[in-house]
């Protein structure tokens, strides 16, 4: 542990740290652009020049190693004349352009010359020009603008892992190119933070809002399972672009394109009043008369002919309620698995990310079955990358084989494979048992199956056996897609004593025993199946689900209501309402109360606090937000036969997962230029 | 004070023998390397640092100590000696010569420095431009392999030893030893932050010296003529003999080898003819390639050509490049010139030399016509300044320095042209 001073204070850093770090450490600010603390050092914007005592010259702080006694000044005349030289060196050929850049107020470049920079300029000679560069239907680029620190291409090269971003021509004409290609990535968004300046820009935000006028709100992504943290600058009732909020545990400080993007998907194709089917076609009509109509239906019918779908993106006070109703109208017909994978509900450490994203840091070996990371979980699929840069990581996929931006062992494609694996024949298993910290990763492709159960039953027995389940160390993970689906397992909302789960429910539809279907939101199931049935849909788009229904009950979109968000690794989060719904629409949870007293069943709160409490009451650790509360090991799954088909992700587009996605613009054009070099199909695949 | 000839290392120099193995044996390359390397690892690096070698490609730094950063016990990586080849200083063609007419006493230097650091390999990183040259090495290289001289039992000394040739794209960033690394590496040309340094992280993230050709050229010659006849030539700190590369307004310009510490109007007047006119016609000297600082006639009339003497007259021996400029220079567009050249060698990575090489370049073709204000002379020092000691390698110096020397040594030129052009404008 170094002890070095600073300015006079004495400050004692880890070994390794730098002398940027040293500095912050003792209070003192040293300005940066190329310096970012997850990226590699590149040292070469020499703002953070400081001056330390017996070097002949000033030292670039990011990059010097502290050292034990040195002694380091960053408030002399020399520091302040390098600061203001590099800043007058970055300004003579950036087009100070401010009113009209995007990055204009929210600019390292504009902060820094305002407050380390010099008065004025003294260069009068012509200022070079730079030809933007396509990067795609995502990044903007304004490149006069850059200044070389080559954070994007570090992002690029270390985060993201393609080599798609790089620097070419020397001197000042230096130039970052994609040589015309768009960033293959599913991160490549953070590109766009990462830049100093306003030379990478949001292409889908350019020019539509200036920092200032947007109000902020702290929220979660609903996108996949990994709940990112997220804020939602908003400008009136309408989102204006979405930024990553740091949570060190989850996403750190990147958040996916999808993720980011998506927002204009929140504008189009919106359930913004009730309709009912009258003669075959969807009319509008007011809320009194959508939910009378809906109870008279429902009135009619006995319990055991009333069932309800969840689909992705619920939030877990919108399933109570739903849960709360149906149940109330006396049927256990209720399943939230919409994809039909074969989850058992009955232990929760078999349906959780048990190790945590921040775990797999301290993972090393993993087996990933029947899941592509990359495009089912981009922020897991760069925590892996990152885990594995380290070195020591040994990684197996069963499955079809994918390009995850790390390399690792493909042991085979199919179930056969994974059969050998968990029998210990496998020589994976061995690295497994060997391993301190074994890890398994199984996608929920590997569980639609048939076999899903056995899938899942002799995964758990792997974990067994390699020792991946002991006391501080759970190595069993379950990677699930949908940003609903934890929440709605831990309320329970799967099929009650005697119920139908979601095959039963649709085999009851097509057979007539089914007569009303709730859909909240699912929008991925069969909707042919779901034969005669009176369908009561709650959703924030006109998607699958909207065209099939007899009743819809526009809901509010995650952005829109205050909810409760459990992702993949159990982990409870609250999300806020930035913005209002559309038109008619209202909150999910709202609209079930409001039916249950056109039903005459009241349920038994009438505001969003009491349904927490109710909530909480039944399960305790959905109040204790922001934290993993760890799950019991016990039993699931279904010993069985493993088919030997070839295990896959169910993902097929990345860019049009879920109904708001397929309503952006943005995503669907991501998904004509983009998803093959993502997906990455390496020819092995189908 | 002249070389005699007994004690010239570079016999060669001017291709009176053949510059292929065998003339090379003729001249005594290769004998008792076996013997050589028989006294040890430890012996070589001693001998080196008590010869008092400093390094031959511009910085000078004691060559032998270099070579014992070099870690003696292995962590499993192996150790790299590379050559740098990449003689891209304006003024400078040193190292062309040797690599021309005398290549297999840099393939011995090679085995022995590299034998000494227990490097497993030697890469000769050679200038792109060096087409001929490099054929010429490459050449040698085979007939070293041929001979055993090199490659598997090096010299029937038991040492594995291979030296590889690589031909860089013309780049004069590619010889700063860590952008020479990278572009070895395949990367783009582009200076690494130091620490850590190549002797811990160097090719391929293992321990690599970097040596100019000259300095390891003469290395067979040190071993077996003994560190006490190398440092008996010279001025103390300042010893050897050392090749000068003499260009510009002589009446004969020149490569020759000669002792530390000649003064700089003797080796003008003995090996070049004198300067072109007279020595009362001398303006000025650049005399260490094109990043120094130039020396004026008053100054050249009685300066010694060493590390030393040329840092104490605020200058620099450099590669010993002598770049001489007679009163008919525009000594102005002469630096101007050189302004251009580090504006387009600049790597672009870090700011400083990236945009103030332009901004240097631009306003001193401004100060050539007179186009300017006096001012502008103090903004463009200061400009100067700024880039000066701010960078992540030593470009940016190298394109302040020549600047800081023209103000220096003719701010009255300058403001002379101020005037006249302000006069001829009215």
């Amino acid at each position: 542990m170094p002890k070095l001073t600073v300015d006079g204070v004495e400050v004692e850093v880890e070994a390794g740290a730098t002398v940027l770090q040293a500095c912050e450490a003792a209070g003192a600010e040293i300005p940066r652009f190329c310096y970012h603390e997850r990226l590699a050092i590149a040292g070469n914007c020499r703002m953070c020049l400081v001056e330390m005592e017996k070097a002949p010259k000033p030292i670039a702080s990011c990059a010097m190693p502290a050292g034990d006694g040195m002694v380091i000044h960053t408030n002399t005349p020399t520091v302040k004349k390098a600061r203001e030289g590099v800043l007058e060196f970055l300004l003579i050929n950036h087009p100070l352009d401010c009113p009209i850049c995007d990055q204009g107020g929210e600019c390292d470049l504009q902060d820094q010359a305002m407050a380390f920079g010099p008065l004025h300029s003294r260069y009068h000679e012509p200022k070079r020009a730079v030809p933007d560069k396509y990067m795609g239907p995502l990044i903007g680029t304004v490149m006069t603008r850059c200044i070389h620190c080559t954070r994007c291409i570090r992002f690029s090269e270390e985060i993201a892992g393609v080599s798609v971003i790089g620097a070419i021509n020397r001197g000042e004409h230096m130039e970052i190119t994609t040589l015309g290609q768009a960033i293959t990535s599913e991160l490549s968004g953070n590109v766009i933070d990462l830049c100093p300046v306003g030379a990478l820009t949001s292409k889908p935000y350019q020019f539509t809002a200036r920092p200032w006028e947007l109000r902020k709100t702290e929220s979660i992504d609903a996108m996949d399972a990994v709940g990112s943290n997220i804020r939602i600058d908003a400008r009136g009732n309408e989102v204006m672009r979405i930024l990553p909020r740091l949570n060190e545990d989850v996403n750190e400080e990147w958040i996916s394109d999808k993720t980011r993007f998506v927002y204009d998907g929140l504008k189009r194709q919106r359930l913004d009043r009730p309709y009912l089917r009258k003669d075959g076609k969807l009319t509008a009509v007011s809320w009194d008369e959508a939910l009378e109509a809906v109870a008279a239906k429902l009135k009619a019918l006995k319990g055991e002919e009333i069932a309800a779908i969840a689909g992705d993106l619920s939030a877990v006070e919108d399933l109570v309620a739903l849960k709360d109703l149906v149940t109330e109208l006396g049927s256990a017909n209720l399943d939230c698995r919409q994809d039909g994978a074969a989850i058992d509900p009955s232990c929760r450490a078999g349906y959780l990310f048990n190790t945590t994203i921040a775990g797999i840091e301290d993972a090393d070996a993993l087996l990933i079955v029947g899941s592509n990371p990359r495009i089912e979980a981009p922020i897991i699929n760069a925590r892996i990358r990152k885990t594995w840069l380290r070195g020591d990581l040994k990684i197996g996929l069963v499955g079809a084989a994918a390009d995850l931006t790390y390399a690792y062992d493909h042991l085979g494609e199919g179930g056969d494979v994974l059969q050998a694996v968990i029998d210990g024949s496998h020589e994976f298993a061995t690295v497994l048992k060997n391993a301190e910290n074994p890890m398994i990763i199984v996608g929920t492709g590997a569980l639609t199956r048939p076999d899903g159960a056995a899938v899942l039953a002799g995964l758990r027995k792997l974990a067994g056996d390699c020792g991946a389940v002991r006391d501080g160390w759970n190595g069993f993970n379950l990677l699930h897609l949908a940003a609903s689906r934890v929440g709605a397992l831990d309320i329970g909302f799967v099929p009650g004593e005697g119920g139908r789960d979601l095959a039963g429910i649709m085999a009851g539809a097509a057979a007539g025993e089914i007569k009303a279907v709730f859909l909240a939101g699912a929008d991925e199931i069969d909707m042919q199946g779901l034969g005669d049935a009176f369908v009561i849909y709650t959703g924030s788009h006109g998607d699958a689900g909207a065209h099939r229904a007899d009743a819809i009950l526009p809901g509010a979109a995650y952005t829109e209501k205050d909810a409760t968000w459990v992702n993949t690794e159990g982990r409870v989060q609250q999300g806020f309402r930035a913005v209002f719904p559309p038109g008619d629409a209202r909150e999910d949870w709202a609209i079930y109360r409001a039916l249950s007293g056109h039903l005459g069943k009241p349920l038994p709160y009438n505001s969003l606090e009491e349904l927490r409490a109710r909530m909480v009451e039944a399960v305790p650790h959905l109040g204790a937000t922001d934290t993993v509360t760890p799950a019991e090991w016990g039993d699931f799954g279904q010993a069985g036969a493993i088919d030997a088909a070839v295990l896959r992700t169910p993902v097929e587009d990345f860019y049009l997962s879920n109904a708001i996605a397929r309503a952006s613009a943005t995503m669907a054009r991501c998904s004509a230029e983009l998803l093959d070099a993502i997906t990455g199909a390496t020819g092995t695949d189908g | 004070m002249q070389l005699q000839d007994k004690d010239r290392i570079f016999t060669n120099l001017y291709r009176d023998g053949s510059p292929w193995i065998d003339g090379a044996r003729e001249r005594g390359i290769w004998s008792g390397v076996k013997e050589l390397m028989a006294k040890g690892q430890d012996w070589i690096i001693e001998e080196v640092k008590q010869s008092g070698l400093r390094g031959r490609g511009g910085a000078g730094f004691p060559t032998g100590l270099k070579w014992s950063f070099m870690p003696k016990e292995s962590d499993g990586r192996p150790s790299y000696l590379v050559v740098n080849a990449d003689e891209s200083e304006p003024g400078t063609c040193k190292d062309r010569e040797i690599i021309r007419f005398d290549p297999h006493r840099l393939l011995e230097g090679c085995l022995l420095a590299g034998y000494a650091m227990r490097a497993v390999a030697a890469y000769i990183y050679i200038r792109g431009e060096f087409y001929n040259e490099a054929m010429a090495l490459q050449r040698a290289i085979d007939e070293a392999y041929d001979a055993g001289m090199i490659g598997k039992n090096a010299c029937g000394s038991g040492y594995d030893f291979d030296i590889i040739l690589h031909r860089g794209a013309g780049a004069y960033i590619c010889g700063e030893e860590t952008a020479l690394l990278q572009s070895l590496e395949g990367k783009k040309g582009q200076p690494r932050l130091k620490p850590p340094f190549p002797a811990n992280v160097g090719l391929y993230g293992c321990p690599t010296t970097v040596n100019n050709v000259e300095s390891i050229s003469v290395t067979g010659e040190i071993l077996r003529r003994g560190a006490s006849w190398f440092s008996s030539l010279g001025r103390p700190n300042n010893v050897g003999t050392k090749l000068f590369c003499v260009s510009g307004h002589v009446n004969n310009p020149c490569n020759v080898e000669e002792e530390m510490g000649i003064p700089l109007k003797e080796l003008l007047e003995k090996h070049c003819g004198g300067v072109r006119g007279g020595w009362d016609n001398l303006l000025a000297v650049i005399p260490g390639g094109s990043s120094v600082p130039l020396l004026p006639k008053h100054i050249c009339d009685d300066v010694l050509m060493d590390f030393d003497s040329l840092r104490e007259v605020q200058s620099g021996l450099g590669t010993a490049a002598v770049i001489v400029m007679d009163k008919s220079t525009d000594i102005v567009e002469a630096i101007a010139n050189l302004s251009h050249f580090y504006m387009h060698e600049s790597c672009g990575q870090c700011t400083p030399c990236r945009e103030g090489t332009g901004w240097m370049y631009r306003v001193m073709k401004r100060m050539v016509q007179g186009r300017a204000d006096r001012e502008e002379i103090d903004q463009l020092l200061d400009v100067t300044k700024q880039i000066e000691g701010h960078t992540i390698c030593a470009l940016g110096d190298a394109a302040a320095w020549p600047i800081q020397g023209l103000i220096r040594h003719f701010r009255p030129e300058l403001e002379r042209r101020i005037e006249e052009y302000r006069r001829a404008a009215a």
